[in-house]
């Protein structure tokens, strides 16, 4: 059970509890004007099936801080690039922004332990860079470049790195393959847990209640957790979920809610949460409620099912960089100056990447027949044009197989 | 000729086939659509896109049965295509309305309303995403009447769904699956090339006593228009139609391939003299063997085309009957222009698909033969 002194400091706005409790924090030691770390009160989670929550009050290190920013923004920066690629027609396939969702994908970084891996749908951009792709990576995958961190096979739904799974198109589809690493991680004795995460539209597709008995009936180490942004394309969660708590539709799975706009209580809810796998307690299901601010993908102006004012509202009051620089400025953590100047390299970095991913080169032709099965029987790819028969081609090797 | 000159070019004319400015960018299409000219069907017509002509198919099914209900992914809204667009303020959302996120669930839910009675009109949102729902098509929707000795069916459920390539879709935005339901018997599977058909085709679907697949080519949503009649009318399901009469060869393909191989039809015609017959097979199960086979055998030289890869196709079932039916009328293999066997790329569009250049070279060595 929470203290009820915390309960009830929760329902004060969250920005003044944090601005206090930020001053108020522990310092230890000095660094020139700025404190080493400092602590910050989270919101409760709620919980489903579970007794013990993790703690609401969290410690920041200045470095940890400082990462923390410099991730959220970069991702934030590299989806504004995004966009404007889309629209200069450099991306093809569909491509879905993460803005508005960092704190979900830093915020569990920073729980996340080697061993540990990860597997999502196609809002991969953010995940992807977290999971260790630099930024031309990712936009050179986005303008089907061979610099991508695919080639440019996948384009903006499909990106992978080492545990990092991908990238998925059809929703819902990477949730049982999650339950699957999940498994091999235990069986593999790795002490690995999977964190598969799915939308709140996903949340409805059968193979997640399939995946949710196959995880908890062979106790695996699988982090579900649904990223709710409110919305699925253009329907929100009251128009598609008969139950909008998604951390309770396990069932018979535990689960936990968190703010999944302030990175601090993702973070602190994902160590619960690796720890729940981790010591043999099985899946876990973390509702992380969040919010998108770009359409669903570029061709969504993104409102005519919910209200300018809405999305305005949302950008003024929760969003997840901003109230982690207000909260880390405040506290002393960082100086305004130092996030200038970390504003200042993100945007010089972002820029040469998109540069950078305009022109570098595509992959060849023969790569059309390329890595479609491992051990092609036969000689010529059946249908390739005349112009330029093709032959099978390995690229490899498969970071899977390492 | 033109056909040694294409070989030895190579890639060089495969590159400059390639409708861009630069090569790297989005395309926007690898075709030209060309409208109907000689529709019969008589009434009012109005200027319709092919989004428009099936939106008002669907109005004059909610309309015309009070039984219809249409439902998908934000159907309600209009659906990412716009076919539904206003129905639900007109029908109301007892009638026209969103489903979560769950084809196999649609897919499921339209076969339940459609043996209890209701019209059920089902919306998958790409056709990249039916396969979750496959099992409901292949074992539930087509074997219901079989399996209960026709005491059962669901013969008032249709699906839509739009497939095919657009330019810049990539892997999942594009699939052509329609040969996977051609190998289930109990389905109609049919593929509009423009928005006379569509609307025509729809209605028939909607009506039809057995569950019916419409493929709806995306790419045509908006490119296609035609003066399309305004009254209710249908088309039929299992009809082919011979586009351009022709004597020489014959071209077989349907959606949105029909229109390369009308402009492969008139590059013949124009620079080589040659004569093409061009045929839109409409409807994928049943499909029409007799206008193919009378045509293959008045040719003696026949070329299909389609979008989907070729190993399995529904090329290979049309040549397989072609063979088997006009063997000693032929005076050369069966040729079939299609996707390659590797999943729709990213990057390489323009090379996977079946082009007017790829077809046109494929009908010069036909007649070469
Ligand atoms: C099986 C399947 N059906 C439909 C789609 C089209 N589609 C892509 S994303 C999406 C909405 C998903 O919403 P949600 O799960 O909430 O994720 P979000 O986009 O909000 O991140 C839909 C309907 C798809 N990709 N796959
Ligand atoms: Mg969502």
């Amino acid at each position: 059970m929470l203290p009820s002194c915390v309960r009830s400091m929760c329902k004060k706005s969250p920005k003044k509890i944090l601005g206090l409790m930020g001053r108020q924090g522990s310092i230890v030691a000095q660094k020139g004007s700025t404190v080493a770390q400092a602590q910050f009160e989270t919101q409760p989670f709620k919980l489903h099936k579970l007794t013990e929550a993790p703690a609401t009050q969290v410690t920041l290190t200045r470095d940890e801080a400082l990462e923390m920013y410099t991730q959220m923004h970069t991702i934030r920066r590299m989806e504004t690039a995004a966009a404007n690629l889309y629209k200069e027609k450099n991306i093809r396939g569909f491509c879905h922004l993460y803005s508005g969702q960092e704190a979900v994908a830093v915020g569990f970084k920073h729980a996340l332990r080697p061993q540990d891996s990860v597997i999502t749908a196609y809002r991969a951009h953010g995940w992807t860079y977290v999971m260790g792709v630099k930024p031309l990576g990712v936009m050179a995958e986005l303008t089907g470049r061979q610099t991508g961190c695919a080639r440019g096979k996948g384009g903006s739904m499909h990106m992978y790195a080492d545990n990092f799974y991908g990238g998925n198109g059809i929703v819902g589809a990477q949730v049982p393959l999650g339950v699957g690493i999940a498994f091999a991680a235990k069986y593999k004795n790795t002490d690995g847990v999977c964190v598969t995460l799915y939308g709140d539209g996903a949340a409805n597709q059968g193979q997640v209640f399939e995946s949710y008995n196959i995880a908890k009936l062979w106790n695996l180490p699988c982090i579900f957790v649904c990223e709710n942004n409110g919305y699925g394309m253009g329907t929100s969660t009251v128009r598609s979920s008969a139950s909008t708590k998604y951390y309770t539709r396990g069932d018979y799975v535990p689960g936990i809610w968190v703010d999944g706009m302030d990175v601090l209580a993702v973070r602190e809810a994902a160590k619960f949460a690796i720890k729940h796998c981790a010591t043999g307690q099985g899946p876990i299901v973390m509702e992380a409620q969040t919010y998108r601010y770009s359409g669903h993908s570029m061709s969504d102006p993104g409102t005519s099912y919910r209200t300018r004012e809405e999305v305005q509202e949302v950008r003024q009051t929760r969003d997840p960089i901003a109230s982690l620089k207000e909260k880390i400025i405040s506290s002393n953590l960082v100086t305004a100056e130092e996030i200038k100047k970390v504003d200042a390299q993100i945007k010089t970095d972002i820029d040469t990447a998109t540069e950078q991913a305009k022109k570098d080169k595509e992959i060849g032709l023969d790569e059309l027949s390329a890595d479609i099965t491992a051990n092609h029987l036969g000689s010529d790819i059946r249908g390739v044009s005349i112009f330029a028969p093709l032959k099978h081609k390995r690229i490899g090797p498969a970071i899977n197989l390492k | 000729m033109v056909l040694n000159k294409i070989v030895k070019l190579g890639g060089e004319v495969l590159q400059s086939a390639v409708p861009l400015k630069n090569k790297s960018q989005r395309c926007a299409s690898h075709f030209v659509y060309s409208p109907d000219s000689n529709s019969t069907i008589k009434g009012d017509r109005t200027k319709m896109n092919m989004f428009q002509a099936i939106n008002n198919a669907l109005d004059t099914a909610l309309k015309t049965d009070p039984k219809a209900i249409i439902f998908g992914e934000d159907v309600g809204f209009g659906g990412v295509f716009r076919c539904t667009l206003d129905l639900q303020k007109k029908y109301g959302k007892q009638r026209v309305f969103n489903t979560p996120l769950c084809e196999q669930g649609i897919a499921g839910f339209g076969i339940g309303a459609a043996v209890a009675g209701s019209t059920a009109i089902a919306e998958i949102q790409f056709a990249d995403y039916i396969f979750p729902a496959f099992d409901q098509l292949v074992n539930e929707a087509a074997k219901y009447r079989y399996r209960s000795g026709n005491l059962f069916d669901c013969g008032k459920l249709t699906v839509r769904s739009p497939c095919g390539a657009v330019g810049h879709g990539a892997l999942y935005h594009s699939q052509s699956p329609e040969a996977y339901f051609a190998h289930t018997p109990g389905l109609k599977v049919v593929v509009p090339r423009g928005p006379i058909k569509a609307k025509g085709l729809l209605l028939s679907c909607i009506r039809d006593p057995d569950p019916c697949l419409i493929f709806e080519p995306k790419v045509l949503y908006r490119m296609a228009v035609e003066e399309v009649p305004t009254d209710d009318y249908q088309l039929p399901i299992g009809k082919a139609d011979i586009l351009i009469n022709g004597s020489d060869l014959t071209m077989i393909g349907w959606g949105t391939q029909v229109h390369v191989l009308k402009e492969v039809a008139d590059l013949l015609k124009e620079k080589h003299s040659i004569s093409a017959e061009v045929i839109d097979l409409v409807s994928i199960l049943p499909w029409d063997v007799d206008t193919v086979c009378k045509s293959a055998s008045k040719t003696g030289r026949v070329l299909v085309a389609h979008e989907a890869p070729l190993t399995s196709g529904f090329g290979a079932e049309i040549a397989a009957t072609i063979q088997e039916n006009c063997f000693l009328k032929l005076s050369a293999p069966v040729v079939r222009v299609t996707g390659p066997d590797t999943p729709f790329p990213h990057v390489f569009e323009p090379f996977y698909l079946p082009t007017k250049w790829r077809c046109l070279d494929e009908a010069l060595k036909l007649i070469d033969y």
